[in-house]
């Protein structure tokens, strides 16, 4: 009985999941990152659905695990994670925060034209792709011809 | 031949992912340049994830309890599904990426088809795949035309690929039982009918490369239903399966 009345509202939780962050690029949450679909209760267990970025990403084990400590480092004792894979992640549910994080990290940000709008270090325009693919599955990695500097472009998917 | 078509049609679709990611992963290390060794890592990474996914729900599909590393790494040569060409040596760099665009122009087609799936589970792992797939293609395409359209041993090397690989398409347009009974629930398309638009994004991709497809017919066949594997899967699942064949039932 008294369990129902100490049961944290939904709203601490995603506050809480808010303050994970993503294994690979630490200076983003898992909620900058939009792979958590859904906090609910069902009952007395807390279901937690998270959508995978791309279905090889080794991170995505570890996120579960990350998810899992600190809910549990909270108190929740009842957790259940649920993958989700339809509707496909996008990088449209990058929160805006998040996309401005990404850009001071050194992380140029998704657009929908396919390409990094500027350089993460100098702002230069004048940029080029070096590779389809970067560091991990969801990076591409470019080039700034004004700097000189490489640099991480998050794949808009 | 099966009394259970969806198992097999999941093992088709997994096994191909997964025996083609492992002979990408094989570059890993490798590659003539440190981009296109993360590329093609970052490519293999993509086909055992969504070999996870497939033969996941092949196990599930099943009903016998075994899991996805089980159907990977417990299984012979004759009981895979995957067709011939994605478990052929990788030969050269040009070899692998012709292999690459070859397989991913199917597969790319493919999986639009199928998320259109009456299985929502086989339309959900579709929608996410596709999404992976676009950017497979994109590159694979894009170093086909440079390779091919390039200097003298590059494009003699790309059309040599193509001349070796080409025999192999056809076995991906095969149909069979399994397949019929994936068509008639709507669960999958008739391959057959995947052909047209193949032909079409291969053909523009080829032209640009600069490169003729062969005149000759014939093609090799037996993979997907695992009646004739070529002797490399065998040489391939040594290598794959040798920790649970050396150590069985160990556990990371």
């Amino acid at each position: 009985m008294t369990q129902t009345t100490e049961k944290p509202g939904v709203a601490q939780i995603w506050d809480w999941l808010d303050a994970v962050p993503d294994p690979e690029i630490p200076v983003i949450s898992l909620v900058d990152l939009g792979i958590i679909r859904d906090v609910a209760w069902n009952d007395d267990t807390l279901e937690v659905t998270v959508t995978p970025t791309y279905s090889g990403c080794p991170a995505t084990t570890i996120i579960n695990l990350d998810i899992e400590t600190a809910l549990r480092g909270h108190g929740i004792e009842q957790l259940e994670l649920k993958r989700q894979l339809s509707p496909a992640w996008t990088t449209d549910w990058l929160t805006e925060k998040g996309r401005e994080k990404l850009e001071k990290y050194g992380i140029a940000p998704p657009q929908p034209a396919g390409g990094p709008q500027r350089c993460p270090h100098c702002g230069g325009t004048h940029l080029e792709k070096i590779s389809q693919f970067g560091s991990t599955p969801c990076k591409a990695h470019w080039r700034c011809k004004d700097c000189l500097e490489p640099f991480d472009y998050f794949k808009c998917i | 031949m099966t009394d259970n078509p969806l198992f097999e049609f999941l093992l088709r679709m997994g096994d191909n992912t997964l025996i083609l990611g492992h002979r990408v992963s094989e570059w890993c290390g490798h590659s003539p340049v440190l981009e296109e060794d993360i590329a093609l890592a970052n490519t293999a990474l993509d086909l055992i994830g969504q070999t996870q996914m497939w033969l996941g729900l092949a196990a599930e599909v099943e009903g016998k309890g075994s899991s996805a590393d089980d159907l990977a790494f417990l299984r012979d040569a004759w009981d895979f599904r995957n067709v011939l060409m994605v478990e052929l040596p990788n030969g050269d760099f040009g070899q692998t990426m012709m292999r690459q665009f070859l397989f991913d122009a199917w597969q790319s087609i493919m999986l639009g088809r199928l998320m259109q799936s009456s299985d929502k589970r086989v339309a959900d792992i579709a929608e996410k795949a596709s999404k992976e797939v676009a950017y497979h293609v994109e590159r694979s395409g894009d170093t086909v035309v440079g390779l091919g359209d390039g200097t003298e041993e590059s494009h003699n090397r790309m059309q040599a690929a193509l001349d070796y690989l080409y025999a192999y398409v056809a076995e991906m347009f095969e149909s069979d039982a399994v397949d019929k009974a994936m068509a008639e629930a709507g669960i999958a398309p008739d391959l057959a009918s995947l052909r047209d638009e193949y032909d079409a994004l291969i053909g523009r991709v080829l032209a640009e490369a600069t490169l003729a497809l062969p005149k000759a017919k014939f093609s090799h066949k037996g993979g997907r239903d695992g009646f004739r594997h070529t002797e490399h899967l065998g040489h391939l699942l040594t290598q794959m399966q040798w920790l649970q064949r050396a150590y069985p039932g160990a556990t990371w």
